[in-house]
């Protein structure tokens, strides 16, 4: 809008300069022709007087004669000799004899005034000759090129305004544009990139960058995610390797203690194989972006069934495990055993952190929209501040760093999530910790 | 028992062979699809473990063309592969189990021995027996030494598949397998909570336990 207003003002500037110089300039105009008629007049006098003067001026204002010219000539007592004034006009002039003064002619339906400018001098003989010009026709110019520069100058504003809007439309849809590529990129599709046009201007360039730096940061994200994937694989074979050669060492010590020390070896060796399997299988779910098995999968039945083999835990910890799902089945796309292994890994850590007498609450809604899960505890919570990272690989939070777990099992969850175009919330219990999983409806 | 190892991992192979012969098992090795699939059909095998990524022919190849000429030997599949629906197409060509490398030594026997008795047993059986338990399959009802026990459903699905392994070792793995279809491991040993609620209710009252722990290996009910 600024725009549009310092446009308007420099077309007005611009304008207004142009209709001074134009209208000074024909002033000016008039003011020579003035002047040459007073030296053609100066010479006829010269040579033939008075008589002659009168003629000539006779001639020049006779009826006839059309034109916007004022010649009087009026003897020593200021009556008229010759001329088309009826009257000497008495009004006050610049010391050298210039004047402007109103024309008393009746006008032909004219209201406004005539104006005309003329010059006076005194003759030998001390008669007064008056040149001048009706400056009708000058006004009826200036008035014209003032109308029109007026219209040139609203046609100008409205073009600015009509441009600018366009314009800025433009730039405020391809802002909005790679706004948009980023909050979808933000949201996780790290994949999406911002549109480029073919015209290489500014824009194509911002966008060209920001893709390449996005590509950069999917780059070394993937490496890391690659590096810590390929340690995973690698080292697998050789762990469950060592963690066999353990297995056939058992039998060979008889001393129970060496045995349990042996005991001790293997289960550590398959925590470890553990944890690689539940790395690799987060970045399997993650690479896959489309899957094509996906199918009906009744959610009522799948919390079910991982409360049944929750409960005896819960249970054992005096918690109380409460269940409500529909009774009717809540379909959505998925995958069966990745939905349990969701369920199962939420319910593992609230019985994990629930303390004891506590109260786990599952509850399943089948809206018209979406299918909405949400398990409850009552244990410690997770702050605001860390309820995103809880989400990364091996993150664990401070308070639960003593107990057992390897960090990899809400990065699973998050994993499983995404792949059902699922979203994932945690929120404050008061107390405790409550995860809402929104799955979007199946179609048709 | 008889078994068929079709492995083209030199190593791999060489490893599960010494096992297997060490556990008291005789031993074919074949090292591609083709020689595999012929080794198959000329002998009775009581179970064949076989590699899903093999030269020639692959594991799921030979598994369907045994499967194509009446061939009913139990058939373990391994695989490097963990896609999420691998084992889903594993089964669906004619596999009768599946097991992602690497494994445990003790996982593979367990999975071999399920597999050799189950193809020995005729299914129809509508009374299950270990010692003095007795499962009545069809009224569903449960005694120990002639006393009733009440159990859930689902215990009831957990004591019908380890009577049914009676004196076999079966790992967690197995249990969340086959009686909560599970292919996954629970970060918690969920298991152990319901064998000991089970055993709770068929041994605590009886002088003979039934349901053992194996240590580092799982579980065996056995008299």
């Amino acid at each position: 809008m600024s725009y549009v207003s310092v446009f308007t003002l420099s077309v007005l500037m611009l304008m207004g300069f142009i209709y001074l110089h134009t209208f000074s300039y024909m002033a000016q105009q008039t003011d020579s022709t003035i002047e040459s008629e007073i030296n053609g007049l100066k010479e006829s006098y010269r040579h033939d007087g008075i008589p002659g003067l009168t003629q000539l001026i006779a001639n020049r204002v006779s009826p006839e004669s059309v034109g916007s010219v004022i010649l009087v000539l009026v003897d020593p007592r200021l009556n008229v000799v010759v001329g088309n004034l009826e009257r000497w006009p008495n009004v006050p002039g610049t010391p050298d004899g210039w004047l402007n003064f109103k024309l008393d002619q009746k006008q032909p339906g004219g209201e406004t005034p005539r104006w005309a400018r003329a010059r006076r001098f005194r003759l030998a003989e001390g008669f007064f000759l008056l040149v001048g010009r009706d400056l009708h026709d000058l006004e009826m110019s200036r008035k014209a090129i003032a109308r029109t520069l007026t219209w040139a100058l609203v046609i100008a504003a409205v073009m600015a305004l009509v441009g600018g809007l366009a314009i800025t439309r433009r730039l405020l849809s391809r802002i909005e544009m790679i706004n948009q590529t980023s909050h979808e990129i933000i949201n996780g599709d790290l994949a999406r990139r911002i549109p480029t046009g073919s015209t290489g201007d500014d824009f194509d360039q911002l966008s060209t960058n920001l893709n390449q730096m996005l590509d950069r940061i999917e780059e070394l994200m993937e490496g890391v995610r690659r590096i810590s994937d390929n340690i995973a694989h690698d080292l697998r074979t050789p762990l469950a390797r060592l963690r066999n050669h353990l297995d056939e060492l058992k039998s060979d010590f008889k001393n129970a203690d060496d045995a349990e020390l042996v005991e001790q070896a293997i289960q550590e060796a398959d925590g470890l194989l553990a944890t690689f399997n539940a790395l690799l299988r987060i970045a399997r779910i993650e690479s896959e972006r489309q899957p094509d098995y996906l199918v009906d999968v009744d959610l009522s039945q799948v919390i079910r069934d991982a409360a049944d083999l929750y409960e005896p835990l819960a249970e054992e910890k005096s918690q109380t495990l409460e269940v409500a799902v529909p009774g009717t089945q809540a379909l959505v796309q998925g995958d069966r055993g990745l939905l349990s292994q969701v369920v199962a890994n939420i319910l593992d850590n609230a019985v994990k952190y629930t303390p004891p007498e506590g109260t786990i609450r599952v509850n399943l809604s089948n809206g018209p929209l979406s299918v909405s899960l949400m398990i409850a505890d009552s244990g410690s919570g997770i702050a605001v501040g860390e309820r995103e990272k809880v989400f990364q690989r091996f993150y664990r939070l401070e308070s639960s760093r003593s107990s057992p777990g390897n960090g990899l099992g809400l990065s699973l969850v998050a994993a499983v999530v995404s792949l059902h175009h699922a979203k994932i919330r945690l929120e404050d219990n008061r107390p405790g910790l409550r995860v809402v999983i929104d799955f979007p409806k199946r179609h048709g | 028992m008889q078994l068929l190892v079709i492995e083209d991992d030199a190593k791999t192979a060489a490893y599960l062979c010494k096992g297997l012969k060490e556990s008291g098992h005789n031993v074919d090795h074949a090292g591609d699809g083709k020689d595999g699939l012929f080794m198959a059909m000329e002998n009775e095998y009581d179970a064949i473990v076989i590699d899903r990524m093999l030269p020639e022919l692959d594991g799921l190849s030979v598994i369907r063309t045994l499967r194509a000429a009446k061939k009913s030997t139990p058939v373990l599949v391994l695989s490097a592969l963990g896609e999420v629906d691998d084992r889903v197409k594993g089964l669906k060509a004619g596999s009768d189990d599946y097991l992602v490398k690497p494994f445990a030594f003790s996982e593979l026997m367990a999975r071999l021995e399920a597999l050799t008795r189950r193809s020995e047993g005729d299914g129809s059986q509508t009374v299950l027996r270990v010692a003095d338990l007795e499962m009545d399959l069809l009224s569903r009802e449960v005694r120990r030494a002639g006393i009733p026990v009440e159990l859930q459903p689902r215990e009831f699905r957990l004591l019908e598949y380890l009577m049914r392994h009676a004196g076999q070792v079966v790992t967690r793995t197995m249990l969340l397998e086959n009686v909560w279809d599970y292919h996954f491991d629970p970060q918690t040993n969920v298991i152990d909570v319901h064998i000991s609620r089970l055993r709770g209710k068929i041994d605590r009252d009886f002088d003979q336990p039934l349901l053992q722990t194996i240590r580092g290996a799982g579980y065996c009910l056995r008299a």
